[in-house]
């Protein structure tokens, strides 16, 4: 590297996320991270995106990021706005939704999501705020983007706890428990991109600029594998930049 | 039909120690005033239902209300972490709290079959996880048709429910529109239920998408403007994103907390 990037590593994973959505019809997006990738893409290369948020907004077209997932914005913004029964039941449950987003505190090498606790469940070290929409969103959605910061804390060989299930513990554990969609396709971190091989472990495919196979390594509490046609993802445009600035000073404000 | 009452009188009437209480709202018409006056009349052993906690329940928890926590997401939304529900859970203060543990969908499920009289929901979910293998209250079964295995999840019936709307007429109808998440099953599923609104009027404005509960299908309602912040209610009020993130410092330690459960629901009045 020659000079310092103008971008940090929380915005590169951004905006790998939301490229992760070109040609994507409709997602359901979690709060945060996933929620911001969403809208810039929306706002950038996919104005027609439609994007489902579990509080029943149907189609929401934020023109300012929320802080919650059932800010005033979403529901006046949307298409339709549905009962929570109705988004999980008629919309999520059937597989009407291509890609689910999430987040995670922790994810194993099979892709499985743990956001319920850390250490023993009847005497936690940290209880986190549980699952919410995500385990729906694992099973029902066509494939799932999971957007999250590496470190070997969250990157862990087997999660204590499975809150949202990606390939279980072998292959065809997904069809053995009657699990629809794909599951997870993708992890996009803050350091680079990682795929499921074929047995369901989840190996490095892409480094982001300025970031060596080393230190993701580093950053992952398995032996990761790396991918023989490793890539590096392109640098942040001027335009994903501009674009997602602008939408971080709106989070929360109407 | 619905009883026009005032908050307090509603919940000394209807609330008592031991009851199984819902109140909902999904981060849009959450009901806090009706919330705060649990804490000030003293329930005690309450089994606490609740998609997401929200700080209201963070709350309810801190001031020692809860006995049980019926769930599926409890965070601060867009903030992080519950302080006084994850104190409780670890640490078990002010008093240890129980929980009973879903994910929306089950929880939505649950609801629904509490409002349509059936024992239990059946739902794709779960299966896999290890929500199953902590949570009774997450069992499978077959379908009789195809032979798939499906979770199944028992019915959710409140002793009351307690929501939040924008307006009910004078004979009792309430109307709420916006985000409605899973009030109108809350209702229908409890044995009783409140219904705090911003205001009461000669006939209901029923814009696009509102829900409306008939009089005779809710048993008190009381007039409480501003009853839902920070949370909001469309047309009224907007969410005051500050408050939420303003909570996360007040609850991360005791004495702050018990400094603002003073000053803030115990020093002010009912105002309906």
């Amino acid at each position: 590297m020659s000079a310092e990037p103008t971008w940090t590593a929380d915005e590169m994973m951004t905006i790998e996320a939301s490229r992760a959505l070109h040609g994507v019809r409709s997602c359901f997006v979690g709060i945060g991270l996933p929620s911001t990738a969403a809208n810039l893409a929306r706002t950038t290369h996919a104005p027609d995106l439609v994007l489902v948020y579990e509080s029943g907004c149907l189609g929401s077209k934020p023109d300012s990021l929320p802080l919650s997932i059932g800010d005033g914005v979403l529901a006046e913004t949307a298409t339709s706005v549905v009962s929570v029964p109705e988004i999980f039941s008629y919309w999520l449950q059937p597989g009407r939704i291509e890609v689910g987003f999430l987040g995670a505190a922790q994810i194993d090498r099979r892709g499985n999501i743990n956001t319920t606790v850390i250490g023993p469940y009847d005497d936690p070290k940290v209880r986190l705020p549980g699952a919410g929409g995500a385990p729906e969103i694992a099973a029902s959605c066509g494939e799932v983007i999971v957007v999250v910061r590496h470190s070997p804390r969250v990157f862990v060989d087997r999660v204590g706890f499975v809150t949202s299930v990606g390939f279980g513990d072998a292959p065809g554990d997904r069809q053995r428990y009657g699990l629809r969609g794909k599951g997870p396709q993708r992890i996009i971190t803050d350091l680079g991109v990682l795929q499921p091989d074929e047995s369901g472990e989840f190996i490095l495919t892409a480094v982001h600029t300025g970031v060596s196979v080393d230190q993701v390594k580093a950053a992952t509490g398995w032996e990761l594998q790396v991918a023989t046609d490793l890539h590096t993802t392109p640098a942040p445009s001027e335009q994903e930049l501009t674009v997602l600035r602008h939408l971080e000073t709106t989070k929360g404000q109407r | 039909m619905a009883r026009h009452q005032s908050l307090a009188d509603a919940v000394a009437e209807h609330v008592h120690d031991g009851d199984t209480v819902a109140l909902e709202g999904f981060t849009h018409l959450i009901p806090f005033a009706a919330g705060h006056e649990i804490i000030r009349q003293g329930r005690r052993a309450l089994t606490l239902v609740r998609m997401t906690p929200d700080i209201v329940y963070d709350q309810l928890i801190g001031a020692g209300c809860a006995r049980k926590l019926v769930f599926s997401w409890g965070g601060n939304p867009g903030v992080g972490s519950l302080h006084r529900f994850r104190e409780a859970v670890q640490a078990g203060w002010p008093v240890p709290l129980e929980i009973e543990e879903h994910s929306h969908a089950g929880m939505a499920a649950r609801y629904v079959a509490g409002a349509s009289g059936l024992p239990f929901a059946v739902l794709r979910g779960y299966l896999g996880t290890d929500l199953m293998t902590v949570t009774d209250t997450i069992r499978t079964i077959e379908c009789p048709f195809t032979g798939e295995t499906l979770a199944a999840v028992p019915a959710l019936n409140p002793d009351v429910a307690i929501i939040h709307a924008q307006q009910a007429d004078r004979a009792g109808n309430v109307a709420l529109w916006g985000i409605t998440g899973v009030q109108k099953e809350a209702v229908l599923a409890a044995a009783r239920s409140i219904v705090t609104v911003e205001e009461v009027v000669d006939e209901l404005s029923t814009p696009y998408g509102a829900v409306v509960l008939p009089g005779w299908a809710v048993t008190a309602v009381a007039e409480v403007p501003g009853g839902a912040a920070p949370s909001y209610a469309a047309g009224y009020s907007v969410r005051d994103n500050d408050a939420y993130q303003r909570w996360d410092a007040i609850s991360r330690d005791r004495s702050t907390f018990e400094q603002w459960l003073r000053e803030t629901v115990h020093a002010t009045e009912v105002i309906a």
